[in-house]
Parts: structure tokens; C-alpha cells; sequence
């Protein structure tokens, strides 16, 4: 019965540790521990050019994460990108319906985000608001090829 | 040569089909789990405990390597604020699953076809039935259902090691910012896509490993050739089985 | 236990009628006539080889006849559904030639297995069964040792008190003297008559053991070629004086069971290989 009672105390171990490892998967190593779980609001956003922007992408103000991208779709109507915003609910009715949202990447090479410029005005965003200021990302082959294409220009005329 | 290619295939083919008609019993040998789990608690101590320290040690030195390598790539051209991403994400997408299922063939889905081969050809399992007890759902059901419940408890503990094996490289050895380390990682992560389909996979194959293990054991030849041979077919099934269907779930899950 | 429709005494509690068996294409049975009676024991002799074991097997119901029937307690074997065959075999005791015991377990728990996995006793109520089945096999003492630190005789001592752990109407023994030293197939000997006239028992005996055999059984069927050759008492078959009996009895190595596996002259086949 003594050996009986081992295994048992070590099967409990064992099933401890894999549930343990299992949550830490979970918590500590995917993105759930950080996901913000409370109350959201949404607010849209159309823009030119998305260029690579994904959903769940973190939006912020002043470089503090206050929500992620929640939804990407094209609207053939006016051939733009409309881009569904959830924001944490704490910031509801703290941000100008005037601000300014851009899309940012994260140093050379790195992920696109939104960052979003407070502006001055009196009334705040709420649920389904939109932010009509926006700037496009910066598609770095466009910028590329504009130089060179000018240039090319340049160098043509002479 | 024909005739050869054909009895074998034959052959082939009524092995498939006995081991999937086994899986009928194994299920039914639930109620019976149910009603005695300490059952399933004297196979998990076989199959999960004994299997634990192999995978703990594979799963940090994995998680190192994968560090080092990384680093020596990402750092090149100054992505080395990704190595906590590019480590996590080989483990709990591929490397976890895999590897434990791999080790778990060689460790304890041998040991399950010997044990069992051993018990058939000692006429153990014959004694049984004549005991009015039926091996399937009494001695098969066991450890069938402790292998897919230990299988994906260790892959998680492989990933896990293997994430802690990485930063003591990456953080410690390599001094890769901490912070980046881990908010890389948390960012490029997610729970849906990567955790839980990781699970899944190893889910699979831990069904795959101790189904093959078992059917191989319940019927191998009585003899010692016999069971020597069904022990070396369960590593190479398996084996095949989990690289097999890992393609085939990378392609569905990430494809 | 239950009452059987067929609870005569008179009736033989095994009855097997034109039993035809193969393995590949060799017919192991072909055409037996067995009828084990109620309360004695009945001895099956004959060459290893001639399916013994295999009989056995297909009274417990492991293997399905090709042709013929096995009735036990006036129930066709093969024709009962798996929780009926299940049942019967609760009432079949079975002593295998290895033994059979569980090697993962100790002796004591071996012989508790067949309590707890089929009675709703108390763990105490299990204490006391085992320990006196255990005592019937004079083996109480050896209750917490591993069944590979026992004695080839202890094991099958041991399988013996598994066997009648759930008190069978019937038990069958696969060669219990095969292997023995003469003092333990004295206990064994001893062992099997004092069990079977206690419990009322039917005892099946499988071996070729002439001198145990004449000297416990109480009705024997010689069996070779797939049939039986001859039956009867002991005193019966000493004084019949048939060619096969007296073969076996005596144990001649040529008779009519042949010495030779069936093979080409010896002649021919040591030419053959000159040839080559
Ligand atoms: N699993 C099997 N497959 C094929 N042939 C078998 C098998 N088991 C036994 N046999 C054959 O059946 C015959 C009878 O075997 P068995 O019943 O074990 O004989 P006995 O117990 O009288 O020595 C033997 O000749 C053996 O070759
Ligand atoms: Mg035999």
C-alpha cells in the first residue's frame, strides 16, 4: 500500500506540472495574459493605404498601448480601408473626436501600428465614432520608387 | 513478385483494420476508467512520470540551442529583440508537439508494447479473459487513455523548459534585452492560433503514439522475436506517423 | 450461483459433439466426442502437440470450433453473447501451463484480482477469502512475494488459488505436472483430489503424466489424430490393453503415435541435399 501511495503523489506531481506548464503557455508566453479583458469601445477609421497593418495590432497615444486593431475590410464604395479600432473602455470619452490617426511602423523593418495624435476639441469619441483624420502607412517601396523614378526623370530631360 | 507485393499489402490492410476495430473497445473501457480512475492513475505513473525527466532535459537544451542559433541569425541584421518570438514560436508550433512525441514513442510507447507483448505471450492477457475480464477494456483502455492525457501535459512542459531554456541563453548568456524578450514573445504569440493548436497537435499525436503502441503490443507474434519486433515497429510507426500528420496539420493549421 | 436449465446430475456438465478444429490447413479436431461428467475428475491424455491447450481454449470460449458443438451446462459455448460467455467463464476456473499470474502484482493481490474485479466485498472481507484460498494452497505464508520469486510449482500453486478464488463449478488444468519435481507434483496431485471432492468441483485435466493421471483421475479420454482413441477408468484402460494405450502408458517411443513428425523418407531427403 506504501507503493500504492508513491504513485499516486507522484502522478499528482505530474499532473500538477503539466497543468502548470500548460498555464504558463497560456499566461506568460502568448499574448492572453496581456490581452486586455475588460469593457471596449469601438471607433472606425478609413485610410488610402494600410499598407502592412494587421489586426490585433496595438493602438496607442502617446506610444501607451490603449487598444488593438480589431478589424481590417475594404469599402468598394470609396475604395478605402475602413479599420474598426477597439479601444479600452477607461479611455471613453477621453479622446477628441479631432485627433489624428496614423500608421506607424515600429523601427525600420518592424510591425505597423496605429497611433493616434490627440487633437483640441470639446467633444470626445464614443462607441462607433469615426477619427476622419488619418494618414496612410508609409509603403517604403512607394517612397523608393518615387526616387527613383525621379530621378530617372531628372536624368531623362538632360 | 506480384503475388509477394500483394499478400503483403493484404496483410497490411487487415492490420489497419484490427487496429482500428480495437479502438472500439478502448473507448468503451472508459466507463470502466471512470468508474475505478485509480486505473489510469497506476498507468500515468508509467507513462507520464517515468517520461517526465527526459522530456524536461530535451525541452531545455532545445530551448538553448534554439537560442543560440537564433541569435547567431536574428542578430545579424539587428533583430535580436525577436529571439524571444522566433524561440516560443518554434517551440509551441512545432518543436513541443514534435519532439515530445518523438521521445514519448521511444520512451514509453516501446515500454507499452513490450509490457503488453509480454503479458500475451506469458499468457497473461489469455488468463484474463478466462478470469471473466476483458484485457481490452482492463488492461488496454488504461493506458491508452493515460498516454493522450500525458502526452499533451508534456509537450506544454517541453515548451515551457524550452522558453525558460532560451532566456537563460538569450537574457543571460547572450544579453538580449529582457523586456524585449518576453514583450516580443507575449506580442507575437497568440493564444488561439499558436497555444491551442499546439495542444491539439499534440492531442493528435499522443492519440496516434499509444494507439500505435498498444495495437502493436495486443497483436504482436507470442514470442520474444515477436514482441522485439512489434517494440521496434512501434518507434518507426510512430515515428513516421507524427512527422506525417504534423505536415498535414501545419498545412491546415497555418497554411 | 444460478440454476441452470439443465441442472441434472446425470447430465454431463461438459458435452462436446463432433468438434472439428484446424490451424491453417492442419485440422487439429477432427470429429470429438467428449463428455465430462458432473463432480469428478475427467483426464484428456495424449502427445504434446495434439491440441491439448488448444481444447481447452475452445471450451473456455477463446477460440470458436469450425464445426461442432460445446455445450457447457446444457449452453452452447460459442453460441452465448460476450456477458453470457463472461458469466459462464465466472464459473470456469482456468490453470494455464505458465501460470498466467500477473507479474505486476503480488501473490496476494493476484489471487485478489478475479474478488475485485467481479464482487463488491470489503477490502477485509477480500483479506479473508485470499487468505484462506491462499492457505488451501499452503502458500499463506509467500502472500507478499512477486510472482517472478517463485518457484515454477509455488506459481502454478499460486494460479491454483486465483482459480477458485470466485468458487467455480468447474476447473480446467493445462499439464499442472509438466515440469515438476516428483514432490511437487505430489503436493499438486494431492491438491486437485482434495479441492475437488471439498467444493464439489468438476476437474478437467490436461496431461501426459501417465502416473499422476492413473493415479487421480476418474474417467480418461486418450486423444490423437483429432479424435479420441480410447476411454475410460484407469483400471479400465490398464486392463484393455490397446495398442495406443499400451504405447502411452509405457511410453514406447514407435507405435501408433509415431516418434516421426510426418516427414519424406530419410533416405530421400539426405540424398536430396547430396544432389543439390
Ligand atoms: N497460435 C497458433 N497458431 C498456429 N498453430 C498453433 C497455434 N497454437 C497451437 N498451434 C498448433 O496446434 C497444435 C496443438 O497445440 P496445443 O493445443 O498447444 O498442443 P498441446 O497442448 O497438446 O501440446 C500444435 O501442433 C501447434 O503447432
Ligand atoms: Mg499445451
Amino acid at each position: 500500500m506504501n507503493r500504492k501511495r508513491q504513485i499516486e503523489i507522484w502522478v499528482g506531481v505530474f499532473m500538477a506540472i503539466g497543468f502548470a506548464a500548460l498555464f504558463l503557455l497560456a499566461m506568460k508566453i502568448s499574448n492572453l495574459g496581456t490581452a486586455y479583458s475588460g469593457e471596449l469601445f469601438h471607433v472606425t477609421a478609413r485610410f488610402d493605404n494600410i499598407g502592412g497593418l494587421k489586426t490585433k495590432a496595438p493602438v496607442t497615444i502617446a506610444g501607451v498601448e490603449v487598444g488593438r486593431v480589431q478589424e481590417i475590410r475594404y469599402d468598394p464604395d470609396d475604395f478605402r480601408a475602413v479599420v474598426v479600432l477597439g479601444i479600452q473602455g477607461q479611455y471613453l470619452g477621453k479622446i477628441p473626436d479631432d485627433s489624428f490617426a496614423n500608421i506607424l511602423t515600429a523601427g525600420l523593418l518592424g510591425e505597423q501600428y496605429i497611433g493616434i495624435d490627440p487633437g483640441g476639441s470639446e467633444d470626445m469619441l464614443g462607441e462607433g465614432s469615426e477619427i476622419s483624420m488619418t494618414q496612410s502607412a508609409l509603403v517604403l517601396e512607394k517612397i523608393i520608387g518615387q526616387f527613383i523614378f525621379g530621378k530617372k526623370k531628372g536624368s531623362g530631360t538632360e | 513478385m506480384l503475388n509477394l507485393l500483394g499478400g503483403w499489402g493484404l496483410q497490411a490492410l487487415t492490420r489497419l483494420g484490427r487496429a482500428h476495430l480495437l479502438l472500439l473497445p478502448l473507448f468503451r473501457g472508459l466507463t470502466e476508467i471512470l468508474r475505478r480512475p485509480s486505473l489510469l492513475v497506476d498507468q500515468l505513473y508509467s507513462v507520464g512520470v517515468l517520461t517526465l525527466l527526459i522530456i524536461g532535459v530535451a525541452g531545455l537544451f532545445v530551448g538553448m540551442v534554439l537560442a543560440l542559433q537564433g541569435y547567431n541569425v536574428l542578430s545579424r541584421f539587428g533583430g535580436d529583440t525577436a529571439l524571444g518570438f522566433m524561440v516560443a514560436a518554434s517551440l509551441v508550433r512545432e518543436l513541443g508537439p514534435v519532439l515530445t512525441a518523438l521521445l514519448f514513442a521511444g520512451r514509453a510507447g516501446s515500454a507499452l508494447t513490450a509490457e503488453i507483448g509480454l503479458m500475451k505471450a506469458t499468457e497473461q492477457l489469455s488468463g484474463l479473459e478466462m478470469m471473466a475480464v476483458n484485457p481490452e477494456c482492463r488492461v488496454l483502455a488504461p493506458r491508452f487513455f493515460a498516454g493522450l492525457l500525458a502526452v499533451p501535459l508534456l509537450a506544454a512542459l517541453f515548451s515551457c523548459l524550452g522558453v525558460l531554456g532560451g532566456w537563460m541563453v538569450g537574457g543571460g548568456l547572450l544579453g538580449v534585452d529582457q523586456a524585449a524578450f518576453w514583450n516580443g514573445m507575449q506580442d507575437g504569440i497568440d493564444f488561439n492560433d499558436d497555444i491551442i493548436n499546439g495542444v491539439i497537435k499534440s492531442l493528435v499525436f499522443g492519440f496516434v503514439c499509444t494507439w500505435i503502441a498498444i495495437f502493436q503490443g495486443y497483436d504482436c507474434v507470442p514470442t520474444s522475436e515477436g514482441v522485439s519486433r512489434a517494440t521496434t515497429r512501434t518507434v518507426v510507426h510512430s515515428s513516421l506517423a507524427v512527422l506525417g500528420l504534423d505536415f498535414v496539420l501545419t498545412a491546415l493549421m497555418f497554411g | 450461483m444460478e440454476q441452470s436449465p439443465a441442472d441434472n446430475r446425470e447430465e454431463p456438465l461438459v458435452r462436446i459433439r463432433g468438434l472439428r478444429f484446424r490451424r491453417g490447413e492442419r485440422w487439429i479436431f477432427d470429429g470429438l466426442d467428449i463428455d465430462i461428467p458432473r463432480g469428478g475428475i475427467t483426464a484428456i491424455m495424449g502427445p504434446s502437440g495434439t491440441g491439448k491447450t488448444t481444447l481447452l481454449k475452445l471450451i473456455g470460449g477463446q477460440l470458436a470450433p469450425d464445426d461442432g458443438t460445446i455445450e457447457v451446462d446444457g449452453r452452447d459455448v460459442h453460441a452465448l453473447s460476450t456477458t453470457g460467455l463472461y458469466r459462464l467463464r465466472m464459473r470456469m476456473g482456468m490453470l494455464f501451463q505458465s501460470g498466467a499470474l500477473l507479474t505486476d502484482l503480488s501473490v496476494f493481490d493476484n489471487v485478489a484480482f478475479p474478488l475485485r474485479e467481479h464482487t463488491r466485498l470489503t477490502e477485509s472481507m477480500i483479506r479473508k477469502l485470499v487468505l484462506l484460498k491462499l492457505e488451501a494452497v499452503g502458500l499463506r505464508g509467500a502472500r507478499d512475494l512477486m510472482p517472478a520469486e517463485l518457484s515454477g510449482g509455488m506459481a502454478r500453486r499460486v494460479a491454483l488459488a486465483r482459480a477458485i478464488a470466485l468458487d467455480p463449478t468447474m476447473i480446467m488444468y493445462d499439464e499442472p505436472f509438466a515440469g515438476q519435481d516428483p514432490i511437487s507434483k505430489g503436493v499438486l496431485v494431492q491438491l486437485i483430489r482434495q479441492l475437488n471432492d471439498a467444493a464439489d468441483l468438476t476437474s478437467v485435466l490436461v496431461s501426459h503424466d501417465v502416473a499422476e493421471i492413473l493415479q487421480i483421475a476418474d474417467r480418461v479420454y486418450v486423444i490423437s489424430g483429432g479424435r479420441v482413441i480410447e476411454s475410460g477408468s484407469p483400471t479400465e484402460l490398464a486392463e484393455s490393453g490397446g495398442e495406443w494405450t499400451r504405447q502411452f502408458i509405457h511410453g514406447l517411443p514407435d507405435g501408433p503415435v509415431p516418434f516421426h513428425y510426418p516427414a519424406p523418407l530419410l533416405a530421400d531427403d539426405l540424398l536430396q541435399g547430396a544432389v543439390c
